[in-house]
């Protein structure tokens, strides 16, 4: 049986090795509309744990804040509990139904220009052309002997590298805690440890998969260019080299000397210079194209340059490559945009949105929940009565302290005293004070008479004493032998 | 199956030569720095196998030069937990049993303590929760106490325990078997039986209970008060209420002067040390029937052998 060796030709190898990607500057409305991403999400990134928000003097003053040692998430005026940490799903959900809404529509717009990997392996590369110079440059020096020049250069390179890296990680703990103190603390070495850990993995994911992994992340590692494939449909924006129009290749002066036997690609290879990913887009859609539309700027500068009309690498639809090859009219980018299946996701998206906003609006910020003792479910007490015990957990989840009172109501003769009272001074309610933002427990003793069912359901209710009277209240059960004693 | 290795068109990788229904594999070479990482995690293992407990041998597996064991670890990780208790336990030690509830944080924990004690020592008579378990262990969860139910009575009563022979500190009493020893004859047991239920209001006053009055203030008052209030210097239990360790019924009552149980408890202080004893004490108070200690004079009114 003949190998694959045979088959091929060529002598095939189980691994290969990484060719080296040496994208080469260049400027067009894509070019800077990337800049102008990558500077606004940077800024959020490394910017939004510097903002302050006052909410008085029981809270951190942290517009964004993952309080993980004290169970609490701030995001500017909303407070989110760990019981409410449905709001949190809610969001992923709403991030995964954005990424299909984006996908279907503008394709991997998304891997493009946001993921964290292409803008930071973005940046990267502008620090490779800061130290080394331009594609030809890079790749002299990357062949090149091992010179001086070479060490200190790349010295130079991995030192920024490594500031980057560390400033990405380091950015990261400041979102876990109040930013300006953890900054003193992390210098003066009182910080966490986990702390430290952090900023060590994440610089060192950042310094490896930003430095040198980049599209390797890509093509290897990333899920989401496997999913996105399913996500897409023949109306998703995709970066399209118009081979109808650009094939056979041919050069300027070859064009001249025989007009109509060539299209207008000129073959000049700037589309896979500038290429971030190191593929050739006129080989057709491929896993590598993350859709950075780099090689539509260089493309069209190039047209520009021949007086060609732009646009022979543009965004361009499935449906509508059929029907500008057929020499038709494409359709408008209005239509592509808005089709049912991208006016579904919207529609989910935004009624998650619209849920989540009224549900934060509607939330009480005064909680009960109320256990009832089990072991046991009753006591006998002398004067026959029966004594059953509850846990209540109220959660003041304003940041201010407040009084409360607890009232119960559709049970008989009922009395009511807390760990602190005694069943002599039981009355119809108790009062308690709650601190701010945190989570009260009360021991509540709740005796009634004898007779009654075995299983008698009633309500123990909260009301606010400071103003605002809304409060909670939970059905439980009083339980009483089931055979008179 | 058929093996036809070749070359897809559409990528120019060779496949494997496996095909099902039409779907083939393709041999894409895996990239270098895959193979790097391998390399790398069997050095990983490497390093780990020296490091750590890792071959199987007869009776045990190699140490490992860092010397790591599971229960070494264990044992590691209590010693921390205890140092990090000491203050918490130091202080509920310094502090008078009868003050502990006036600091709640330190009683709050004194009764956590008491209850992780009570659910090792405790449960196994007196329930989970100290529910009790009906005609054998009291309930530590009602207002109703043979000893007492302050702090201080408490401690004591867990400390040198109930009915220990032998011992002069423990909590003693005995109530005769007024049947079994011929004291009372079956009548007479059955009137101070109408008499005990009129105490309680289980029945109403008649000729048997009349006769049974005059029986109980010979026999029983001196231990259990002349009107059935109980007594805590002896732990005569209370008759006037609703609560019946040994059942309140005419059968179980007869029973019980027939033939009293005299119930005992080990004395904890033998086993356990004063801070345990003392967070089993407030987590006993917690349950819902804690007492406030008696005032002053009365403390000083206690019985020559000590007991309060």
């Amino acid at each position: 049986m003949a190998s694959p060796e045979d088959l091929a030709g060529a002598p095939a190898s189980l691994y290969e090795a990484r060719k080296g990607v040496y994208p080469k500057a260049v400027n067009g409305p894509f070019r800077r509309f990337k800049w102008a991403i990558m500077a606004v999400t940077l800024a959020i990134y490394y910017g939004t744990p510097w903002i302050r928000w006052d909410r008085g003097p029981y809270a951190p003053d942290q517009a964004v804040l993952v309080d993980l040692a004290h169970r609490r998430f701030y995001m500017f005026q909303i407070e989110i509990w760990p019981h409410e940490f449905y709001y949190v799903a809610g969001l992923l959900i709403m991030a995964g139904i954005g990424l299909f809404l984006v996908t279907s529509a503008v394709g991997r717009a998304w891997c493009g220009y946001a993921c964290p990997q292409t803008v930071w392996t973005d940046l990267f590369q502008h620090v490779d052309r800061l130290i080394d110079g331009d594609r030809n440059a890079q790749m002299r020096l990357a062949n090149g002997p091992w010179t001086i020049e070479k060490l200190a250069k790349r010295g130079a390179k991995y030192a920024i590298y490594l500031g980057i890296a560390f400033w990405t990680g380091g950015a990261w703990i400041m979102y876990f805690a109040d930013a300006p103190t953890l900054t003193h603390d992390f210098w003066a070495g009182q910080a966490a440890p986990v702390a430290y850990g952090t900023v060590a993995v994440l610089t060192a994911t950042t310094f490896i998969l930003g430095g040198f992994m980049r599209e390797q992340v890509c093509i290897y590692m990333c899920p989401w260019p496997r999913i996105q494939t399913a996500m897409m449909d023949e109306k998703s924006l995709l970066v399209t080299y118009k081979d109808w129009r650009g094939e056979p290749r041919g050069s300027v002066k070859k064009a001249a000397a025989h007009p109509d036997a060539f299209g207008d690609c000129v073959d000049c290879s700037q589309c896979v210079a500038v290429c971030p990913t190191g593929i050739d887009i006129r080989e057709g859609p491929q896993i590598g194209c993350i859709t950075c539309a780099l090689c539509i700027d260089a493309c069209d500068g190039v047209m520009k340059q021949i007086g060609r009309p732009r646009g022979l690498i543009d965004y361009c639809t499935l449906d509508d490559a059929a029907i500008e090859k057929a020499g038709g009219q494409s359709q408008p980018v209005r239509k592509t945009l808005m089709r049912p299946r991208t006016l579904i996701y919207l529609g989910v998206w935004s009624a998650i949105g619209a849920a989540m906003l009224f549900s934060l609006g509607q939330r009480t910020r005064l909680d009960l929940a109320v256990q009832h003792e089990r072991s046991p479910l009753y006591v006998q007490l002398s004067d026959g009565h029966i004594r059953n015990t509850y846990t209540l957990k109220l959660r003041n989840m304003e940041t201010r302290p407040r009084r409360v009172a607890v009232t119960v109501s559709g049970l008989a003769g009922a009395a009511l005293w807390t760990e602190a009272g005694s069943r002599k001074a039981a009355g119809q309610r108790i009062e308690v004070a709650l601190a701010p933002d945190s989570v009260t427990r009360v021991k509540l003793f709740i005796a009634a008479p004898a007779g009654g069912p075995a299983r008698h359901e009633f309500t123990i209710a909260t009301r606010g004493l400071d103003g605002d009277p809304r409060g909670d209240a939970e059905t439980i059960q009083f339980d009483r032998p089931e055979t008179a004693p | 199956m058929v093996e036809q290795k070749r070359i897809d068109e559409a990528t120019g990788t060779s496949t494997v030569g496996h095909e099902w229904d039409g779907i083939e594999e393709l041999n894409t070479p895996l990239p270098r720095w895959w193979l790097w990482t391998f390399y790398l995690t069997i050095v990983w293992a490497l390093g780990y196998v020296i490091l750590y407990p890792a071959w199987p041998m007869i009776d045990d597996a190699t140490k490992g030069v860092l010397g790591w064991s599971s229960r070494g670890q264990l044992e590691q990780e209590l010693a921390a937990d205890s140092k990090r208790r000491a203050p918490t336990v130091n202080a509920i030690a310094a502090t008078d049993i009868a003050d502990l509830p006036t600091k709640h944080a330190l009683m709050q924990a004194a009764v956590q303590g008491g209850g992780a004690a009570f659910r090792v020592h405790c449960i196994q008579c007196h329930g989970a929760g100290g529910a009790g378990l009906k005609t054998l262990y009291p309930s530590l969860t009602d207002d109703d106490w043979l000893w007492g139910g302050d702090l201080a009575a408490i401690e004591y009563t867990v400390t040198h325990g109930i009915r220990n022979p032998g011992h002069k500190d423990t909590r003693a009493s005995l109530m005769p078997a007024f049947g079994r020893d011929g004291i009372l004859d079956a009548a007479q047991i059955g009137d101070v039986v109408s008499f005990v239920r009129t105490l309680s209001r289980q029945e109403k006053a008649s000729a048997s209970s009349a006769r049974g009055a005059v029986l109980f203030d010979t026999n029983c008052a001196v231990c259990h008060g002349a009107r059935g209030e109980g007594g805590r210097q002896v732990g005569a239990p209370k008759l006037t209420d609703a609560i019946w360790l040994y059942g309140g019924d005419r059968d179980s009552l007869a029973a019980t002067i027939n033939q009293p149980r005299n119930g005992v408890m080990p004395r904890w202080g033998e086993r356990l040390d004063p801070v345990t004893i003392k967070m089993l004490a407030t987590y006993v108070y917690s349950l819902g029937g804690g007492e406030k200690a008696p005032p002053a004079p009365a403390a000083k009114g206690q019985g020559a052998d000590g007991q309060p």
